[in-house]
């Protein structure tokens, strides 16, 4: 099969911006195509990445993505999923042989709509769940209680997450969040779903993550470093809560498809970075255990060891993570973007002071990690 | 297209659009049991699980359902969560919240997505984490007048 590889990103900053969606959408995909040189046309094919209806509220896609994505007279398509599967699809085209390059955008202005948990209580089924007030909070304070029972992890240990995220963060400028806070800091903060404390819940930020693709040949010509991609997994779990063991999801499935995949045999040794998508505090360190870097019911161990530390053998969110940067549906593309940059070693003032061969991208949807997805890539 | 300093002028939207989304007949004959005070179930014939709410098919073995069985009102706490927060939609005269699934006694499944505990006042946090718990017993309290909806079980109560 064609390989595929990562030319050139470019990301907008979390924090609300005076610019219509049109503007700001616009500009990361006119830096990405001023940075390679190339003009919209000559890009082969367009994957888009947004919700229209609820986290946009404009309900109107067609009337300004594609036109802002300077996608239009393309072969172009748009996923509402996340955007780290705009950016698989993205792959394909380029591996089937049909496209040369492909433009990947996930977009989203977080500050134009109504809270998070308003619009997930939309997510909720209409009969049995939305009208007792179910959404994508209340579900994650319940896995979180069933996380702190069955393995005795601590409110600290899920809150030393928060501090070393938003910690990392401060040295990324496209971050949203920018404060310096303690464990105590969090573990003192309101208990708005208990056990779930405010300050252990992503914000909702604004966020356009655009990415360059290309074949083989062409991203060798386009530019000096590209980044590979090796592996993908990903699969979808059933929806109601009581039919699930909510410690047991689908990353485990979509992790190994992904490792066998990218032939990654060890992730603990394997993985030199780990861009994960933790919306809530304590699922890093679930999806840390599922995704292989310790055994189960050890995530607690796995961040006081400080391994996950910036300056740890297996860096997790060195960007300060989704806790740090919300852009609903695109933040799985910022996670590829962030994986590339580390690989590239252009990840600026949070790049780790080690040699990045392999980067691991997450992103999850869906109440208590529903969908999972799982990228690999490579130098 | 540079930010402004100034705040941007917005356009201010609201959507209100109706919606009609059929329960179909499985979900109806469970909320007509509702207006009766029962809760139903249905069984798999192949993997022989129970689950609430019915099921038109078990998702798992893809095959129909066609077995109704009434099912206990007592069961287990699974996980909970005090949800004691606003947001749009959400105003202070509805909270705190007691959300929870709960595992009817014979039933192979938690049920359905979520219910609400009460039954004490469950504005006294200090209260709460005494009596509820994960693995604490509780029993279904029905509304007086039942309209055949989730809403039908008032609360569940906690069993001492």
């Amino acid at each position: 099969m064609q390989k595929v590889g990562i030319v050139e990103v470019a990301q907008s900053a979390g924090t609300e911006s005076s610019l219509s969606l049109m503007e700001f959408t616009y500009k990361p995909v006119k830096e990405v195509l001023d940075k390679v040189g190339m003009k919209r046309d000559e890009v082969d094919t367009y994957i888009l990445a947004s919700t229209d209806v609820f986290h946009s509220g404009m309900s109107c896609a067609n009337a300004f993505d594609w036109d802002a994505a300077g996608a239009f007279m393309k072969p172009a398509s748009r996923e509402e999923g996340d955007a780290i599967t705009a950016f698989v699809y993205g792959c394909m085209r380029i591996m089937s042989g049909e496209h040369d390059t492909a433009l990947v955008v996930g977009l989203i202005k977080g500050s134009e709509n109504p809270e998070n948990d308003t619009l997930t209580s939309f997510v909720a089924d209409p009969f049995y769940s939305r009208p007792v007030g179910i959404q994508e909070t209340t579900a994650a304070a319940m896995q979180m209680r069933l996380y702190l029972q069955r393995y005795g992890i601590t409110e600290e240990q899920c809150a030393k997450v928060v501090a070393k995220n938003l910690g990392n963060a401060l040295f990324n400028p496209y971050a949203h969040i920018k404060k310096r806070v303690s464990v105590d800091d969090v573990l003192n903060s309101e208990r708005i779903c208990d056990p779930l404390k405010a300050l252990e819940c992503a914000p909702k930020s604004e966020g356009v993550c655009a990415m360059l693709l290309a074949s083989e040949e062409k991203a060798k010509k386009l530019t000096d470093k590209p980044v590979w991609f090796k592996g993908w997994g990903s699969s979808m779990d059933t929806f109601y809560l009581g039919d699930r063991d909510l410690l047991d999801t689908q990353l485990k499935t979509a992790a190994a498809s992904a490792y066998k995949m990218a032939g990654v045999s060890d992730p603990r040794k394997e993985i030199d970075v780990a861009e994960i998508c933790e919306p809530y505090a304590f699922q890093e360190l679930l999806w840390c255990e599922q995704l292989g870097f310790c055994a189960q019911g050890q995530g607690g161990k796995l961040i006081d060891s400080g391994v996950t530390q910036i300056t740890g053998a297996l860096p997790v969110n060195p960007s300060g993570g989704v806790l740090a940067m919300n852009p609903y549906v695109a933040r799985g593309l910022y996670r590829v973007a962030e994986g590339a940059l580390q690989i590239k070693g252009k990840a600026g003032e949070h790049q780790l002071d080690k040699k990045v061969n392999t980067a691991l991208a997450h992103s999850t949807y869906g109440f208590c990690g529903q969908w999972q997805g799982v990228v690999i890539l490579g130098s | 297209m540079v930010e402004q300093k100034e705040k941007p002028r917005k356009v201010a939207s609201m959507g209100l659009v109706p919606y009609e989304m059929a329960l179909g007949p499985t979900w109806t004959k469970f909320f007509e049991g509702f207006k009766e005070k029962k809760i139903l179930g249905t069984k798999c014939n192949k993997c022989g699980r129970v689950l609430v709410p019915a099921r038109p098919f078990c998702p798992r073995c893809f095959e129909p359902m066609e077995e109704w069985v009434e099912v206990a009102q007592e069961g287990t706490i699974v996980t909970w969560s005090y949800v004691n927060y606003t947001y749009f939609g959400v105003t202070p005269d509805m909270i705190p919240v007691i959300a929870a699934t709960i595992k009817l006694d014979g039933v192979d499944c938690a049920m359905g997505m979520s219910t609400r505990i009460g039954g004490f006042d469950i504005k006294d946090f200090d209260l709460v984490t005494k009596k509820v718990k994960v693995g604490a017993r509780v029993k279904s309290v029905w509304r007086r007048n039942r309209q055949g909806n989730f809403r039908d079980i008032d609360y569940w109560k906690i069993i001492e």
